[in-house]
């Protein structure tokens, strides 16, 4: 730390950092637009100007941008005196920028707004014809708007540079820089959403949002949790009107920073989607005419079963609402939703997390990791979060150069060009190629038990009382010396698997790698990546029941509750229809109409996790809360009210006392006394200038109709309420006087771009204290005797449930298809789009499209997971023969365009 | 007067290949190097007091001793030959009419340097430099003055010619490296310098095309020859030259210590008949106007920056009584604005403004207002301001007109432009 004097003000600052994130850190106001804490400074905008003196008699100082300044030791520096230098800057950045606010989308939280007002340019003097551009069409999920763009070069810096993009870029120069594609067409990368929020202005903006927009003030927010795969990023969705209009990124230094995915941003259109079940309907027998249910009628009858039904959980419900459905039931009767390998493979991760010497790695962790092993885990479609933080990692090599050369971190061109294509080691062991390839040191394409014998191997490697693997071939054997000696030798080494590949060795291979490479002051870092929102706290509940999905269908039941859970989306059809065939009474719990549903006697309106509060577990074992946003028709309740009479607080209490490690998600939301000192007020969802409270129901009735209350929650549904700047306890929306748009954030993190001061990041409910190594021993790798090894192939655009009913997704969803390489392709005379016939166990499992794809192992066959047309699942060790269907034509929304773009020359 | 730079050209005549130009003396320097110890040769070009000739006039020796000492990893010479600077075309001269010097001047820094591989960035309009550089870096390499163990002395050096796709920035050093990467010609951050991380991310010494054809005759005649050549307390030769209403228009090498009202009537005789002179850019578009009265002026940086210009290129540019100040520095401007790389906001945004503004004024239709507003602009994309010199360089001629030709440019407030055009 050092002391600098700013406008008379001494302050303390970090000398690594720049000088304009420590201004901000210390409350000062800085305007600044090319400058991001995530990626450091570039000096492009010239902003963020201060005079920095030499000496005490220096009079003059020189004008210096703060974001491209070391903090010195007893330096003097002003803001105030470079007022002039802002004013002309923001004048000259705004002269072709459009006076289109009133009908701009970004008005309202608009950085370039902010920055105007407070560089203090208030008249225009250029006089000028303005620049115009045309716009692009960038596929579902982005607008383009490109004459409001001031050129600051963050969105090409984050598409290019942070996400590894490949087809946007900036073109043209001096006043005619345009940012865009080289041709119209859909961003291909899947983090494309984060430019909305990246630009400081209107260029790029939330195309399914535009659809239903209103401002950022008028949305009813709460802070959420995302439910599109198990890394559970933080997220503020806004509502207004009783529908779901967007979801904005809220940061958590350890989760998500500052950037989410394109299916937790553009996924949540099946909220307000047609296909909602918004009243219970009951009937008397699977084949009599259903009719509304009234609530309290719905809910007796759902109780009335609880004697003699077994209950379904699902790993996509709260930890609340599986948990009263177990306790309605009765544990002995309640079955996890998920088969057999899925649960066991997750109870092995929970057993590897609490029983081995390693850390389970938050983003954080994995940002700062400077060796990277992958095991069969397609991390991009699977956990797409963390495939882009590992882009961060492989910069770590260049980070530490630049330390070396003592140049600061924050320079983030400097170190780009200093490191040029230098990478940390990134090492994937996979059956297909992924996007990740292109970061990658070695890509080694192989089955999951080829992968897993490397893995075990990379272990024993490292540590000789790791079990050996035998019969290793020579290439395979220098590959395990160069991945065990790349480990071995970095500071923060980190192993990334899961149950991507349905592979319980391939997750073992992992666990025994991390073990192996913990010494007395180095943890390696794992992180084992399950498929849904709650998969792990669905497992954590099991607790020692090994009950699955395939048990409660062989099962004699008469009579079952079905929790948030689609059964036809985890066993073959024929499977699923014999056993609810069986069942005489069958309650199904759900928020979208499915083909379980349908079968049902029962069916209660459930809230999705925008109208519910609960608790997801992520992939480490985070606990975290998700408040509800909105309180849906009243016909629609949470899971946990049909299920139970606690409250959702004694609910969340008890059930952290059932589970193991549940100390930590019983402490997860304040309790009203913690807040500051406004006894009796609770967290408004609404923002302070939230408007139309008293007109916008007027066209129903002129009377203003009562808040609707939280019982539960220390939230409210209104605008009154503790102020977020008083108190940050539950961190909804960012925002501080003269920082409307999500900048502001920074008002609210203990350290710009660090940690914030007060909100909850959640909590991992199993952390390791293990010293000793155990190793799991190497399973009989028994090879399957079928034509083909099948593989699963995931995509972010369609495989998870819910996210593929948005309409933005289904854009970008393709049917479903498998995929081979080109030999084995040649072998059975098909080529690329034929249809082709999937025979699983003698059993016919539909015709699908097929595509070639380069990267797949001699002998695998890729089957897509989730996507509708293939009556295929938990295809790992499965017995596949394939065969050409001359009658097949493909269906008319079936896209091949949407395919994997690397693999995209292969198609 | 030994003329180390020119001697091998005359008008009319053909480059001198490379048995010419052996003949001629060439080479020699090469052949002296290899039994030198390379930080030996640093520090004759040091001592010899050779200034960069690409406009900012640095120590060249003094600019290649920053290069760290050799890691085993690969350094770069790169030649700046993308000359691009209005009013200016010394290097042209040089590279068409004795590329084989430019080339030996290469050789003779790369041992120097330590580096093994230089490229040359070359104006992409320069087509005739182009073929006549290739065929001598194609001689070269037959002679074994290129290529592996040049000389037997265990040097190895290749030469690459990489034409530009023309952009002004890339006279800039950092972009001019961008540019050769294959990026957006931006300028870079500095710090780090190209000294210590440039072209590849390696140490890389960039150098005009003129400073390094001073190298042949330097590391073969040594300082004291070389300091011979200045007049006075000055050193060296240089190319100069000018352009305008002058009776013989062109460039010539000069030594250093001259003064411009030499240049002007000794070489380029003088002003044409009818026509007097106003003023003129002393090095290039990037310069600040100097008057009749700073005729007697050496042409030399420290002397021309206390007269409030810079020497730049030392190419001047003849501003005659019959020609618009105001319409001259729009045409300037216009050059710049669209040069701008559009990187940073003052010369992206700011230079387009001050184009606009001097167009209004140009026609007629301009104020005093926007007057004010462009002498606010000088200040607003003075030095320091921008990420690099190009807007700074912009608003010399601008900042100089307004304060030598205020009158004219008022004038232009009711009436536009007086002037015949």
């Amino acid at each position: 730390m050092v002391k600098i004097t700013i406008d008379g003000k001494v302050l303390e600052v970090d000398e690594s950092k720049n000088l304009l994130e420590e201004v901000l850190s210390h409350g000062e106001d800085l305007p600044y637009f090319c400058w991001h804490p995530s990626m450091g400074s570039v000096g492009s905008c010239r902003q963020c100007a201060v005079i920095e003196y030499a000496n005490d008699e220096d009079e003059r100082g020189r004008l210096n941008m703060a974001c491209m300044t070391s903090p010195r030791e007893g330096a003097r520096y002003s803001i105030e005196k470079a007022s002039q230098f802002r004013a002309q800057a923001i004048e000259s950045i705004m002269i072709n920028h459009p006076h289109d606010c009133p009908v701009c989308e970004e008005g309202g939280e608009c950085h370039l707004q902010d920055m105007t007002v407070m560089s203090g340019h208030n008249y225009r003097r250029y006089d000028g014809k303005k620049k115009t551009h045309n716009n692009q069409y960038l596929g579902p999920f982005i607008g383009h708007e490109m004459n409001r763009c001031i050129t600051c070069y963050r969105c090409v810096r984050f598409y290019k540079d942070y996400a590894g993009g490949t087809d946007f870029g900036p073109q043209a120069s001096h006043d005619n820089t345009y940012f865009g594609r080289w041709q119209e067409g859909p961003l291909e990368s899947e983090f494309s959403g984060n430019l909305a929020e990246v630009c400081p202005t209107g260029v790029f903006t939330d195309k399914p949002f535009s659809k239903h927009y209103v401002r950022k003030w008028d949305l009813q927010t709460a802070p959420s949790v995302c439910a599109g795969c198990s890394v559970g990023c933080n997220t503020n969705p806004g509502e207004r009107y009783g529908t779901l209009r967007r979801v904005v990124n809220r940061f958590n230094d350890e989760v998500n920073g500052y950037f989410l995915c394109d299916r937790g941003r553009f996924g949540t259109g099946y909220v307000n989607s047609d296909n909602r079940i918004k009243e219970s309907m009951t009937r008397k027998s699977h084949d009599a005419d259903p009719y509304l249910a009234s609530t309290e009628e719905a809910k007796a009858q759902l109780q009335a079963m609880a004697g003699s039904a077994i209950g379904i959980g699902s790993p996509r419900a709260s930890m609340e609402a599986n948990y009263s459905l177990k306790e309605l039931v009765g544990s002995d009767n309640f079955y996890a939703g998920i088969s057999a390998l899925e649960l066991g493979m997750s109870k092995q991760i929970l057993d590897i997390y609490g029983s081995r010497p390693v850390n389970v790695a938050n983003v954080v962790d994995i940002e700062a990791s400077d060796a990277i092993l992958i095991l069969g885990e397609d991390l991009t479609n699977t956990a797409a979060r963390l495939a882009l933080a590992l882009r961060q990692s492989v910069r770590n090599l260049g980070k530490q150069m630049a330390r070396d050369m003592k140049f600061p971190e924050w320079q983030d061109a400097a170190i780009r060009q200093l490191t040029m294509d230098r990478k940390s080691p990134l090492f994937i062991l996979s059956p297909h190629s992924t996007r990740l390839d292109d970061i990658a040191a070695h890509v080694q394409i192989g089955s999951a038990a080829d992968s897993a014998n490397i893995g075990f191997a990379i272990a024993h490697e490292i540590d000789s009382s790791a079990p050996a693997v035998k019969g290793l071939g020579k290439d395979e054997q220098a590959l395990v010396k160069t991945i065990a000696a790349a480990l071995k030798e970095a500071k923060q080494p980190l192993i990334i698997s899961g149950t991507g590949s349905m592979s319980p060795a391939l997750i073992d291979a992992a666990a025994n790698i991390a073990t192996a490479l913990n010494t007395e002051d180095k943890k390696a870092n794992i992180a084992l990546i399950t498929p849904e929102s709650n998969t792990l706290g669905l497992a954590l509940l099991m607790g020692d029941s090994t009950a699955s999905l395939d048990d409660a269908m062989a099962g004699e039941s008469k009579s079952a509750i079905v929790l948030e859970n689609d059964l036809y989306r985890r066993a073959a059809t024929a499977h699923v229809s014999a056993f609810l065939n069986g069942i005489d009474q069958l309650a199904v719990l759900d928020s979208l109409k499915t083909k379980t549903g349908e079968q049902a006697n029962l069916v209660l309106a459930a809230g999705t996790s925008f109208e519910t509060s609960g608790t997801f577990v992520n992939y480490e074992t985070r606990a975290q809360h998700f408040y509800s946003v909105f309180k849906p028709e009243a016909s629609i309740r949470p899971s946990t009210f049909w299920l139970s009479d606690l409250t959702l607080a004694e609910i969340t209490q008890a059930c952290a006392q059932s589970i193991v490690g549940g100390e930590g998600m019983s402490h997860l939301t304040p309790d009203a006394e913690d807040l500051v000192d406004m006894k009796g007020m609770k967290v408004p969802r609404q923002q302070h200038r939230y408007s139309g409270r008293t007109a916008m129901r007027a066209d129903i009735n002129v009377h203003e109709p009562k808040q609707e209350q939280d019982e539960e929650g220390i939230m409210s549904y209104s605008m009154e309420g503790i102020s977020a700047l008083k108190d940050a306890t539950v961190f909804n929306t960012a925002w501080a006087g003269g920082w409307n748009s999500n900048q502001s954030v920074f008002k609210f993190q203990s350290h710009t771009g660090g940690a914030l001061k007060q909100a909850s990041n959640g909590q991992c409910l199993i952390q390791s204290t293990a010293k000793d190594k155990t190793w799991s021993e190497i399973s009989e790798t028994n090879d399957v005797a079928s034509d083909f090894q099948a593989f699963p192939l995931y995509h972010l655009f369609g495989s998870e449930e819910l996210t593929a009913h948005a309409d933005a997704i289904q854009e970008k969803a393709t049917g479903a298809y498998i995929a081979l390489n080109e030999a084995d392709a040649e072998k059975l005379g098909l080529q690329a789009s034929d249809g082709v016939t999937v025979i699983n166990d003698g059993n016919n499992s539909g015709s699908v499209p097929f595509i070639i794809r380069s990267s797949i192992a001699p002998g695998s066959v890729g089957i897509s997971v989730g996507l509708a047309g293939l009556d295929l699942y938990n295809v790992a060790g499965s017995t596949l023969s394939l065969e050409k269907d001359n009658t097949w034509t493909a269906p008319t929304n079936w896209k091949m365009n949407n395919i994997i773009v690397s693999d995209k020359g292969a198609v | 007067m030994d003329k180390p730079l020119t001697k091998n050209i005359e008008e009319g005549r053909a480059p001198f290949n490379f048995k010419q130009y052996e003949a001629a003396g060439g080479y020699d320097s090469v052949r002296k190097v290899v039994t030198m110890a390379p930080n030996d040769v640093v520090t004759l070009v040091k001592d010899a007091g050779l200034g960069g000739r690409g406009g900012a006039g640095f120590n060249t020796g003094l600019k290649w001793s920053f290069v760290p000492a050799p890691d085993g990893g690969p350094r770069y010479l790169v030649i700046n030959g993308d000359e691009m600077e209005p009013g200016t075309f010394k290097d042209r001269l040089l590279m068409e009419n004795d590329p084989h010097l430019l080339v030996e001047g290469m050789i003779t820094t790369c041992f120097a340097l330590q580096s093994s591989c230089g490229y040359i960035f070359l104006r992409g309009e320069y087509t005739v430099a182009e073929e006549r550089l290739l065929a001598a870096i194609a001689e070269a390499y037959e002679n074994g003055m290129l290529g592996k163990n040049i000389l037997g002395s265990g040097f190895d050096l290749d030469i690459y010619l990489h034409t530009s796709a023309g952009r002004y920035i890339c006279g800039e050093e950092t972009a001019l490296i961008n540019a050769l990467e294959g990026k957006r010609a931006n300028p870079r951050a500095k710090p780090p310098f190209p000294q210590v991380s440039g072209l590849w991310g390696r140490p890389t010494v960039v150098n005009n095309v003129e400073t390094i054809c001073n190298i042949p005759g330097i590391v073969a005649n040594g300082v004291d020859w070389y300091q011979g050549l200045g007049l006075g307390e000055f050193v060296g030769t240089r190319i100069s030259g000018v352009s305008g209403r002058v009776n013989n228009p062109g460039c010539w090498e000069v030594p250093v210590g001259i003064t411009f009202r030499q240049l002007l009537e000794d070489y380029a005789g003088g002003m044409q008949d009818g026509y007097e002179l106003k003023a003129f850019l002393p090095g290039g578009g990037s310069t600040d106007f100097l008057m009749p009265e700073h005729l007697d002026l050496v042409m030399d940086p420290g002397a021309v920056q206390k007269a409030g210009s810079r020497l730049g290129t030392s190419l001047i540019m003849v501003l005659d009584d019959k020609t618009c100040p105001v319409g001259c520095i729009r045409n300037l401007i216009k050059f710049f604005a669209h040069e701008s790389c559009g990187w940073c906001t003052p010369c992206r945004d700011g230079l387009p403004w001050t184009e606009q503004m001097l167009d209004k004024l140009e026609e007629g239709t301009g104020s005093l207002k926007d007057i004010e507003i462009l002498k606010e602009m000088t200040g607003y994309m003075g030095i320091g301001n921008t990420f690099c010199a190009l807007a700074p360089g912009a608003m010399e001629p601008l900042q100089s007109g307004l304060k030598y030709f205020i009158d004219e440019f008022e004038a232009h407030v009711d009436h536009g432009c007086g002037y015949s055009k």
